[in-house]
């Protein structure tokens, strides 16, 4: 291994270390912020009407259960080589994470709470925005670590497409060139990475709910047999 | 021309289902990848799991290997140790491996948390050993959960056991591979329809022994 040329990028990738991150960064956090967004209003729709939760979870398993290289490579077709073909798998993926994330979240606000605040006057919308959502934030990040985690990783993958793969792409090149400190410089930079984005959003959790306690467990209490803590791990590939 | 005639064109060439590079070999060795990283994975992950969620220690430990393992990307952890170890079957166990823990090891850990404790207070009140109580009351609770833990990282292999091809490996992943340096679209489409379809049928294997395993009593509703 050639500790010298650790960060010395191959001009073929036509990016350096930092631009390689900002690409990396892009690719697999649009995705994520593309599942929250769509995620929100179908949970809200699981847990409004209780027949719609079983077909979901059964369609998002099973799309989640197409591997990230094949998901690519069918969607080559209709979307090219491009960014697309690689955030819209990353999209799907985090859906299958955040929508029993956000149902179980919402589902688990006590029925004395909602009474509370239909007391109070509120109004079905403002029950959900201002009651049962901020309630469910610890269930909503735990959801979006994972999805987040998991996406920094899978982006690599996009380099076996042809080039797509940001910080991955300087994976192909280690191969191609022999020269693994590359492979090592990749690795690491997206363990930070995931790490960094993981830690980023525990902060963000400690912001959003100033009534928890700080040291909060990292993990959901097991009060749950069900979906939730066997829906987290599904999402982690 | 649409995926769909990709697919049917790949599966009607007769070519595509013998010998050395004919679908049966490739689907065989795919499945030996799969099943040699998961048997390592769950032998290294369920006791360590099993043992912690008895005992209700280490949770955070274990988060914390969670975490770390699914940040580190496989695609380069096979690489990296193909371009130090050499070209063999370490290199691709390894990465597999380590993506297989996380899930299998946290799922079961939580999975013996989540069993109801009142059960389990009965069976020691009767007198019942440690590793009874560990193995005929906990486990058969936690079964259900245990088995989605082992599905996850069985369908993380399935998917991930495509990238051996990139380092001259077998298994599916190779029609993926060659297709796209051969710009044989409807061999990439070929072998990613295969992938999915293994990956499916992995679901439906877990369902299976969901079934049969899971005694009636536990078994989860909805």
């Amino acid at each position: 291994m050639n500790w010298d040329r650790f960060f010395d990028i191959p001009s073929d990738l036509q990016h350096s270390w930092l631009g390689l991150i900002g690409l990396h960064l892009r690719e697999a956090l649009l995705p994520v912020l593309a599942g929250l967004v769509i995620s929100l209003p179908l949970a809200q729709l699981c847990v409004r009407f209780r027949w719609l939760y079983p077909p979901v979870l059964w369609v998002t398993t099973v799309l989640y259960a197409i591997p990230s290289l094949a998901f690519f490579v069918l969607l080559i077709d209709y979307t090219g080589q491009t960014e697309l073909t690689v955030m819209i798998p990353l999209t799907v993926y985090s859906l299958v994470v955040l929508v029993p994330a956000i149902v179980d979240g919402v589902r688990s606000v006590p029925q004395e709470t909602l009474a509370a605040a239909k007391a109070m006057g509120f109004g079905p919308v403002r029950r959900y925005v201002q009651v049962q959502l901020p309630i469910a934030v610890p269930a909503i990040i735990a959801g979006l670590r994972v999805a987040t985690v998991s996406s920094i990783s899978l982006v690599s993958v996009g380099a076996l497409i042809g080039n797509q793969g940001a910080l991955g792409n300087l994976i192909n090149d280690a191969n191609i060139y022999n020269r693994p400190e590359l492979a090592l410089n990749a690795v690491l930079t997206m363990a930070v990475l995931a790490i960094l984005a993981d830690g980023l959003l525990v902060v963000v959790r400690m912001l959003l709910t100033p009534w928890m306690p700080r040291r909060a467990r990292t993990t959901p209490k097991a009060d749950r047999p069900d979906a939730a803590a066997a829906a987290l791990e599904d999402a982690a590939r | 021309m649409n995926l769909f005639h990709f697919i049917s064109d790949f599966f009607r060439d007769g070519a595509h289902w013998q010998g050395y590079d004919g679908i049966p070999t490739r689907v065989g060795e795919h499945v030996q990848y799969t099943l040699q990283a998961l048997g390592i994975a769950a032998l290294i992950a369920l006791p360590v799991g099993l043992v912690t969620g008895h005992y209700g220690r280490g949770g955070n430990a274990l988060a914390f290997i969670a975490v770390a393992g699914r940040a580190l990307p496989t695609f380069g952890l096979l690489v990296l140790m193909t371009l130090m170890v050499g070209f063999g079957m370490v290199n691709v166990m390894t990465p597999l491996v380590i993506l297989a823990v996380p899930p299998i090891l946290v799922t079961t850990y939580e999975a013996m948390r989540s069993v109801d404790p009142s059960p389990v207070d009965a069976a020691r009140g009767m007198g019942m050993s440690e590793a009874g109580v560990l193995f005929q009351v906990e486990l058969p609770a936690a079964l259900p959960l245990i088995l989605s833990g082992l599905r996850s990282g069985a369908i993380q292999i399935v998917s991930t056991a495509t990238i051996a091809a990139y380092v001259s490996l077998g298994g599916l992943g190779r029609y993926i591979i060659d297709g796209l340096y051969q710009r044989d679209y409807e061999k990439v489409v070929g072998g990613a329809t295969l992938v999915a379809a293994m990956a499916l049928a992995t679901l439906a294997v877990f369902w299976a022994l969901g079934r049969f395993a899971v005694s009636p009593g536990v078994r989860r509703h909805g």
